[in-house]
C-alpha cells in the first residue's frame, strides 16, 4: 500500500449510480402522489400504498427466486409502483390494484431479466394487463374534491377480493360536486363534443386517473430531474410538441371536430407519460436522433390513437409500442463512430 | 434421437417421457396452437388433449408397424396419412358425442393432423420404435399434453368465468378477469407456467449436481412445426 495511488483518467467522478437517480425520481414523484392524496383523498392514499407495496414483494420474490439478492434497494421496483398508481383511478379497487402491481413486475421486468433487461415499461405493462382484464372499472372515476374524501372511502376500494366493485352511485351523490358525468374529459370529447377550459386542467379540476391531473405539477417535477440530469428533457418536449403539432394540423383543417392542441396536450396522462415514462432509460433509445424520433412517434401515435381508434386514451399503447421499436430506431441512427469511413454507416460499423 | 447412449428404456420410462420429463408443452414447447386457441376452460382443454392422445397413441402404433414397410422417401407423406386418418375419426366422433363441443373446438379438432407432436412423435420415435414402446410413449405424450392443456385451462377458466368446469366458484359477484379469455390470456399463462417449470428444473438441476451446471433438455427432438 503506497501513498501515491496511480490511476488512469477521469480522475473526477460524478457520484451517480442506479440507486441515486431512481432516489430522485421516486423523490420528484412524491408531490404528484401528495397531490393526488389531497384531490381524491383517503382512497388514492391507500391505493399508492397498496401498488407499490405489491410491487416491492413482487420485485422481492423473484429476486430471490432468481438468486440475485435484494433489488429492492435501487428503487426501481418503487418507481413503477407509484408510476403505477397514478394511472390508475382512484376508485380503482385495492384488489385489482395488486393484481396490476403483480403483473407490471411480473410480466413486465421479472420475465425479462428484471432491471435493465425490460423491453416495455413495467408500470404500463401492468396498467395495460388491467385494461385488458377489467375494462369497465378501470374506466370509471370519481369527481375531484369531492367534500368527504378525507371521512371516507370511495366503496370500491374496498372490494373484496376477486368480487365485482362495489357500487359508487351513493358517495359520488353524497361528494356534492355539481354535473358530475363520470367520464374524463378526453372521454366528454370523444363521445359528447365537449371540451375543457385550460384553467380547469391546470388546477387538476377534472376527473382522471389518479396522478395524471395537474400539469404544472408533473411539469415542475420534471424540471427538476431534467435540471439535475437524471432525465433526458428532449423526450418530452418530442412527445409534447409532437402530438401539439400534429393536433394543431388536425385542428387547422377540420376546427369543429378536432379539439385546440393545448387540449390534447393537457388532457389524460400525456404530460405523466412524457415526463416520466416514456424517459425510462431501459426502454428509450440514447442515440441523439433517435431520441427526437422515438419521442415524436409516442406523441403521433397518442394522437392517433385518441382521434381515429377505439379508446379514449392513447398515451399508454403508443408509449408500449414506441418502447418496442426503440431498439429498431438505435440501429438505424447509429452516429459515425469518431475515426471511421463516413460511408459506413447504421449499424453496420463494428 | 430418444436416449440413445442409455440401454434401451423400459416400457414405464416410454410412458412417463412425456409425462414430465418430456412434457410437451412446458419442455418441448410443441403443439402450441392448439395449446393457445382452445384452452379458454378447462372441459375444452381436457377434450383437445384427449382427442390429440388418441390420435397420437393409434397413429403411432400404426406407423410403427409399418416402419419397415414404408420407404424412406415417402414416410412423412405417408405419417401424415395415418395421422389424418386417425383426426377424421376423432373429429367425427366428436362430432356425434357433443355438437356443442364440438362446435367450440371449431377447426382446432382438424388441426390435430398439423400438430407438430403428431408428426414429432412418428418421425422421432415411433418409426424407430417396436409398437408396444412406441404406443406407451405416445400415450404418455399425450397425457402429457393433456394436463399441460389442463394446467393453462384451469387458470384460464378460473381467473376468466370464475369456474372450473362449468361449476362456479366465487358465486355471482365474481369479476371475470376479461383478459384471460381472450388470447393474451393463453400467452401469459402459458408464460407464467413455463417460468415455473423452468424454475423447478433449475433448482433441480443445481441441488443434484453442482458442478455439471446447465444441463439442458433435450428440446429439440422432432421437427418444430
Amino acid at each position: 500500500m503506497s501513498k501515491i495511488e496511480l490511476r488512469a483518467a477521469p480522475h473526477v467522478h460524478a457520484p451517480r449510480s442506479v440507486e441515486n437517480i431512481m432516489f430522485n425520481v421516486v423523490l420528484a414523484l412524491m408531490p404528484i402522489c401528495i397531490f393526488s392524496v389531497w384531490q381524491y383523498g383517503l382512497s388514492s392514499a391507500v391505493l399508492i400504498v397498496t401498488v407499490t407495496a405489491t410491487c416491492l414483494a413482487t420485485e422481492r420474490f423473484f429476486s430471490k427466486a432468481s438468486g440475485k439478492g435484494n433489488t429492492l434497494a435501487d428503487w426501481s421496483a418503487t418507481i413503477t409502483g407509484l408510476l403505477l398508481a397514478l394511472t390508475l383511478p382512484p376508485s380503482f379497487p385495492l384488489w385489482m390494484g395488486a393484481v396490476a402491481g403483480f403483473a407490471a413486475i411480473a410480466l413486465g421486468k421479472a420475465l425479462f431479466g428484471g432491471l435493465g433487461f425490460n423491453p416495455f415499461n413495467p408500470a404500463l405493462v401492468g396498467r395495460a394487463f388491467v385494461q385488458a382484464a377489467f375494462p369497465s372499472t378501470i374506466a370509471s372515476f370519481v369527481p375531484a374534491f369531492a367534500q368527504q374524501r378525507f371521512t371516507s372511502f370511495v366503496p370500491s376500494t374496498w372490494t373484496a377480493p376477486l368480487m365485482i366493485p362495489t357500487d359508487n352511485t351513493g358517495w359520488i351523490k353524497d361528494a356534492a360536486v355539481d354535473a358530475f358525468t363520470g367520464a374524463t374529459p378526453l372521454g366528454r370529447w370523444k363521445f359528447e363534443n365537449f371540451t375543457y377550459t385550460t384553467h380547469d386542467f391546470l388546477s387538476g379540476a377534472v376527473t382522471a386517473s389518479a396522478g395524471e391531473t395537474s400539469a404544472i405539477l408533473i411539469l415542475l417535477c420534471g424540471g427538476y430531474l431534467a435540471l439535475r440530469k437524471f432525465m433526458d428533457w428532449r423526450i418530452p418536449v418530442a412527445v409534447v410538441g409532437s402530438a401539439a403539432l400534429l393536433a394543431w394540423i388536425l385542428h387547422l383543417a377540420v376546427p369543429g371536430r378536432y379539439p385546440e392542441p393545448l387540449f390534447v396536450v393537457l388532457s389524460g396522462g400525456l404530460m405523466l407519460g412524457a415526463v416520466f415514462m416514456a424517459t425510462d432509460m431501459a426502454t428509450s433509445p440514447v442515440t441523439p436522433l433517435g431520441i427526437w424520433i422515438y419521442g415524436a412517434l409516442i406523441g403521433v401515435l397518442t394522437v392517433v390513437i385518441r382521434y381515429f381508434g377505439g379508446l379514449t386514451e392513447g398515451v399508454m399503447y403508443a408509449i408500449l409500442i414506441a418502447n418496442a421499436a426503440s431498439p429498431l430506431i438505435e440501429q438505424f441512427t447509429q452516429p459515425r463512430a469518431y475515426g471511421t469511413a463516413k460511408t459506413d454507416t447504421a449499424g453496420g460499423a463494428k | 434421437m430418444s436416449t440413445p447412449e442409455k440401454k434401451a428404456p423400459s416400457n414405464m420410462d416410454e410412458l412417463l417421457d412425456g409425462l414430465w420429463k418430456q412434457n410437451p408443452i412446458f419442455v418441448m414447447v410443441l403443439g402450441m396452437c392448439p395449446t393457445l386457441a382452445v384452452t379458454v376452460s378447462a372441459i375444452n382443454s381436457i377434450s383437445m388433449g384427449l382427442a390429440t392422445t388418441f390420435v397420437l397413441a393409434a397413429s403411432c402404433l400404426l406407423v410403427s408397424l409399418l416402419r419397415n414397410a414404408i420407404p424412406k422417401e415417402v414416410r412423412i407423406a405417408s405419417f401424415i396419412v395415418i395421422i389424418a386418418t386417425f383426426v377424421t375419426v376423432v373429429d367425427y366422433a366428436i362430432q356425434a358425442i357433443s355438437l356443442d363441443l364440438y362446435e367450440a373446438l371449431g377447426a382446432y379438432i382438424k388441426l390435430i393432423v398439423a400438430n407438430c407432436i403428431l408428426l414429432g412423435r412418428a418421425e422421432a420415435h415411433a418409426a424407430k420404435t417396436p409398437p408396444i414402446p412406441a404406443t406407451l410413449n405416445a400415450f404418455g405424450m399425450g397425457i402429457g399434453f393433456t394436463i399441460g392443456l389442463l394446467a393453462i385451462g384451469g387458470v384460464r377458466e378460473i381467473l376468466g368465468a370464475g369456474k372450473l368446469f362449468g361449476i362456479s366458484l366465487f358465486g355471482p359477484h365474481f369479476q371475470p378477469w376479461v383478459v384471460m379469455v381472450l388470447p393474451p390470456g393463453g400467452f401469459f399463462v402459458l408464460a407464467c407456467w413455463l417460468i415455473v417449470f423452468a424454475w423447478f428444473k433449475q433448482n433441480k438441476a443445481n441441488k443434484s449436481k453442482p458442478q455439471q451446471g446447465c444441463h439442458t433438455t433435450p428440446t429439440t427432438e422432432g421437427s418444430r412445426a
